[in-house]
């Protein structure tokens, strides 16, 4: 606890970093695609929207609405896709009209459950049309593929794994 | 200059050091006296700011003070305003009295608002559990005398408003007071106690050898500042309670409403959470690290202050959310208070006969929320008596909002197996699109043909200007009483079911189709009854789907194809009738209300700047220092059109309010000439559900209502009307307005609604004349 400096605190943007980010910049004389880490951080630090993830594949867009409209009066929201099936595949972008708003879904809404599970929620640069699909190989999120647990909302064991143990079942 | 963030930063630890707070003081006061030569200035400045936002560590502060003057009296000349200074002899205890007796004339100033004086006072009882003992040991008489003035001032004071801010209409089982007589009971409580408190910490005493021998200072004269209309305070509150001793275990008393105690620890625990309301886990566990735990029933009084701050009236000062989500935290921090929270729901919940309704939605909002975090779980067989009852009753319709939104937060499946069999009658239905064309017997609705081809057509990727070509075909079924029909009901039925229909399957999809279908939505609604019909019949589509209403009104809004009036218009209608005590048709009201002000506000931002650049610019002309042309100063033209635009919605605004009180006036009449004709109580379920939610709409928004009271009076009550009934209502009016003085705008509106009556004699007016005239009502 600072009593000098009022800090962000948990509404300040993470440590994370989306290693796809490209954005064009727009200069007077210029245009020119950037991936740079300074863009990045300028717009998570502007954005009104958010990465939702740890949501189960049947949590659908109304009860994302429902919880993240307490917090503020929400633009839109973009269902996180599996590339080749087209179905939700565990997260989503939640769009704000103001920061504000934003900023009291992180602080309120990041950490508690909805359909039973941990919400985690980060600052996005904003959504741009392709990045509503997962980008793992299967489809889904990269995370569903590596993973090693049975997580029965997120589509069972995670597809390496899967594709290890059917084989055998089979057999 | 390495040293200076080090006073900050020992300012701060002292608190959470586990050595004796005596001695780090006295080892703080020594660091800050070496500093004291260089960085006077600065450590003034963190020392004001650690008081202004730790009121509760005061005597901490104060301490130091105290001990910092011993050492060097220049010091302590600077920081003023403190009454615990006065205990650690830094101020002379008379020149605070003068100070607070400053502070309580304001109580004679003639024409200013009652809040005005409200404060002032506040501000010294607040202090009085500090000083009071060593105002009462060193000035006596003069001490008492100020009593007495504040006692003359709180018996005199106008309290109308207070019924409008209780949360309950009853006192039973708990009073709910008014803050300033809350405090004035607890401060005249502990002055028959000799000023002896148990909750305070006061470390000076263990340095009254050091300090007694300190210079003290006198205050110079701080006079307030003289009222002007710019000036706003704080508004009054009312106390909330919900706990008393027989609710708390035995070994932890819980203090008496009148005990000062309780008035200080409320206060610490507000203010902990007001200083960590953004950081819901820093205040869950900076409340139950309150200092004082261990000898009090901490859980409950932290669950009763959570609640009155989640039930504060008009409007909860934090987001519902926020008080929800903390909640949680204190729930997984402390596993054992869960029965505490368990406990005070079944204690809301028995009383709900008596709650407001906005209070009794904020309750249903959070506890579904709660236990959409708990796997909604909950003992519902406690509670099936509500079951039993009319349907309309607080009980049974409390439990049935609260499943309605839970099924929002999870499915219908999930929420109709969280719940006993017996109430499966208060289950929401399974919510689903229902698209009549393509129900069984729907061979005979007129406009089918249309549908069907309407359905192909939109499948198969059409432009909006083809579904027009298709709606040529449907004859207007209002063609035939008149020439030229305000709308074309059957066609937008047609359209807008069929639209809806193709986009049910989430609300993106319902988005997309009104994007791209806009222009015939528009071109269909063009009149004010085109978008109450286009409502009307999304109410077909979705009337088992309250939140999609609620998503698609607000859509629908914001893309200009109906206008806020259509919408109140529309939840007034008869058709919504089965739907008005239900808190989805409150949440579209307030969202379309709320819509309205926030355009309102930003043309009058953006015209006010025009307005301010293009006389800056003007003036520079005037005085020959600006000849470049800029591009960004407004011309006059622009700026007129601004402030005619900024005219017309503030028209708008105004009608909204006026459509919205006309229409409770005459559901309101009905209600009461109905259950005349049927020697019937008009005292019934319905009746409390709307006349609170009419009560709330008021209260929500009294500021606005304020503004525009001159015409909604004029325009309410017309000149048609029996001119005796005018005066009556007119006399009403200035009684309830002129005798309290309060801020500029709430308390006119709240005195006018104090009491159930006001509004009750104002119906029964409107009755009496429309009985007399056996006619319609004064709408029209």
């Amino acid at each position: 606890m600072s009593l000098l400096k009022p800090a962000l605190g948990s509404a300040d943007i993470s440590a994370y970093r989306d290693q796809h980010f490209k954005a064009v910049v727009q200069t007077k004389t210029d245009s020119y695609i950037t991936g740079s880490r300074t863009e990045q951080e300028r717009l998570l630090l502007e954005s009104s929207t958010l990465y939702v993830g740890n949501l189960s594949f049947y949590t659908t867009e109304e009860q994302i609405h429902e919880l993240f409209s307490r917090c503020g009066d929400i633009k839109r929201i973009v269902m996180g896709l599996d590339k080749i099936r087209k179905t939700p595949c565990g997260f989503c972008f939640v769009e704000y009209y103001t920061r504000t708003d934003a900023e009291m879904a992180i602080r309120y809404v990041n950490g508690t459950r909805l359909d039973d599970r941990i919400v985690r929620t980060d600052w996005d640069v904003g959504f741009k049309e392709g990045r509503q699909y997962g980008r793992g190989k299967s489809g889904g999120q990269v995370r569903d593929e590596y993973r090693s647990d049975y997580d029965e909302g997120r589509g069972g064991y995670g597809k390496i794994v899967a594709n290890k143990i059917r084989p055998r079942e089979s057999l | 200059m390495q040293r200076l963030p080090l006073c900050a930063e020992a300012c701060e630890e002292e608190l959470a050091s586990t050595s004796s707070l005596e001695s780090n003081l006295e080892g703080l006061a020594s660091v800050l006296e070496a500093d004291l030569p260089n960085y006077k200035t600065k450590i003034i400045r963190i020392l004001c700011e650690c008081v202004v936002k730790l009121p509760e560590k005061q005597a901490v502060y104060t301490t130091l003070v105290g001990l910092l003057n011993s050492k060097n009296y220049n010091f302590g000349g600077e920081v003023r305003f403190l009454a615990d200074l006065v205990n650690c002899r830094v101020i002379v205890a008379g020149s605070l009295l003068a100070l607070f007796d400053n502070f309580v004339e304001v109580t004679l100033e003639d024409n200013i608002p009652q809040v005005r004086s409200d404060w002032y006072v506040y501000a010294v009882l607040a202090s009085l559990p500090w000083v009071g003992r060593e105002l009462y040991e060193k000035k006596e008489l003069e001490f008492q005398k100020l009593l007495v003035t504040i006692d003359n001032y709180i018996s005199k004071r106008q309290k109308i408003h207070v019924p409008a801010l209780q949360v309950w209409l009853s006192d039973q089982p708990h009073p709910q007071e008014e803050y300033l007589d809350c405090l004035w009971a607890q401060i005249k409580n502990v002055r028959s106690n000799k000023w002896l408190e148990k909750q305070v910490s006061r470390p000076y005493m263990a340095f009254d050898s050091v300090l007694c021998e300190a210079l003290q200072h006198t205050l110079p004269q701080i006079i307030p500042p003289s009222h002007n209309e710019e000036i706003m305070y704080p508004l009054p509150t009312v106390i909330f309670r919900m706990f008393d001793y027989t609710d708390v275990p035995e070994e932890l008393a819980i203090p008496g409403s009148h005990a000062i105690e309780r008035y200080l620890i409320e206060e610490h625990l507000s203010h902990i959470i007001n200083t960590f309301h953004l950081e819901r886990k820093d205040c869950a566990a900076a409340l139950l690290s309150f200092t004082t735990k261990n000898k009090i029933p901490l859980d409950y009084m932290i669950t009763e202050v959570m609640f009155g701050h989640l039930f504060r009236l008009p409007t909860s000062p934090y987001l519902e959310i926020m008080i929800g989500s903390t909640l949680i935290e204190l729930c997984k921090l402390q596993p054992k208070s869960m029965p505490q929270l368990a406990q005070a729901t079944e204690m809301l919940y028995e009383r709900l006969d008596t709650m407001k309704t906005p209070c009794i939605e904020r309750f249903a909002n959070w506890f579904a929320y709660h236990l959409s975090n708990f796997q909604f779980r909950w003992s519902w067989e406690d509670w099936s008596e509500c079951t039993q009852v009319n349907p309309l009753m607080p009980k049974p319709k409390f439990v049935s909002e609260v499943l309605h939104k839970c099924l929002r937060l999870s499915y219908h499946q999930r929420i109709k197996d969280s719940v006993p069999e017996s109430f499966q009658d208060l289950v929401p239905v399974k919510p689903q699109a229902n698209y009549k064309y393509e129900e069984e017997g729907s061979a005979q609705l007129p406009g089918l043909m249309t549908a069907h081809q309407l359905l192909e057509a939109i499948r198969s990727k059409c432009t909006p200007e083809e579904t027009l070509v298709l709606l040529k075909e449907v004859p207007n079924p209002l063609a035939d009483d008149t020439d030229e029909p305000s709308h074309h009901p059957l066609r937008i039925d047609v359209f807008v079911s069929t639209l809806l229909h193709l986009g049910s399957k989430s609300f993106s999809h319902s988005f997309a189709a009104i994007a791209k279908f806009h222009y015939v939505l528009k071109t269909l609604a063009e009149s004010e009854e085109g978008q109450i019909c286009l409502l009307k019949t999304m109410y077909e589509v979705w009337s088992t789907h309250p939140q999609m209403m609620v998503v698609l009104t607000d859509k629908l809004l914001k893309t200009q194809i109906v206008d806020c009036s259509a919408v109140a218009n529309w939840l007034f209608s008869a058709d919504m009738a089965a739907d008005f005590t239900k808190n989805y048709v409150w949440e579209i009201m307030h969202s379309t209300i709320h819509k309205m002000s926030k355009h309102v506000e930003k043309l009058q931002k953006e015209a006010e700047e025009a307005r301010d650049l293009l006389d800056a610019h003007k003036k520079k002309i005037a005085d020959g220092l600006d000849y470049d042309d800029d591009d960004d100063v407004p011309t006059e033209e622009m700026v007129e059109r601004m402030e005619e635009r900024l005219e017309l919605v503030q028209n708008q605004q105004k009608r909204l309010f006026l459509i919205i009180f006309q229409r409770f006036i005459i559901i309101l009449t009905d209600h009461l000439a109905r259950c005349e004709s049927e020697s019937m109580d008009y005292q019934t379920p319905w009746y409390k559900w709307v006349i609170e939610r009419l009560q709330e709409v008021f209260l929500a928004h009294h500021g606005l209502v304020f503004r525009y009271i001159n015409t909604l009076e004029s325009l309410l009550f017309t000149s048609d009307i029996d001119i005796h009934i005018l005066e009556e209502i007119i006399e009403y009016h200035r009684q309830g307005s002129n005798s309290v003085m309060i801020q500029k705008d709430i308390t006119k509106m709240m005195s006018c609604l104090s009491c159930d009556f006001s509004i009750i004699n104002l119906t029964f007016f409107i009755l009496i004349y429309a009985k007399r005239n056996k006619t319609k009502h004064i709408i029209k």
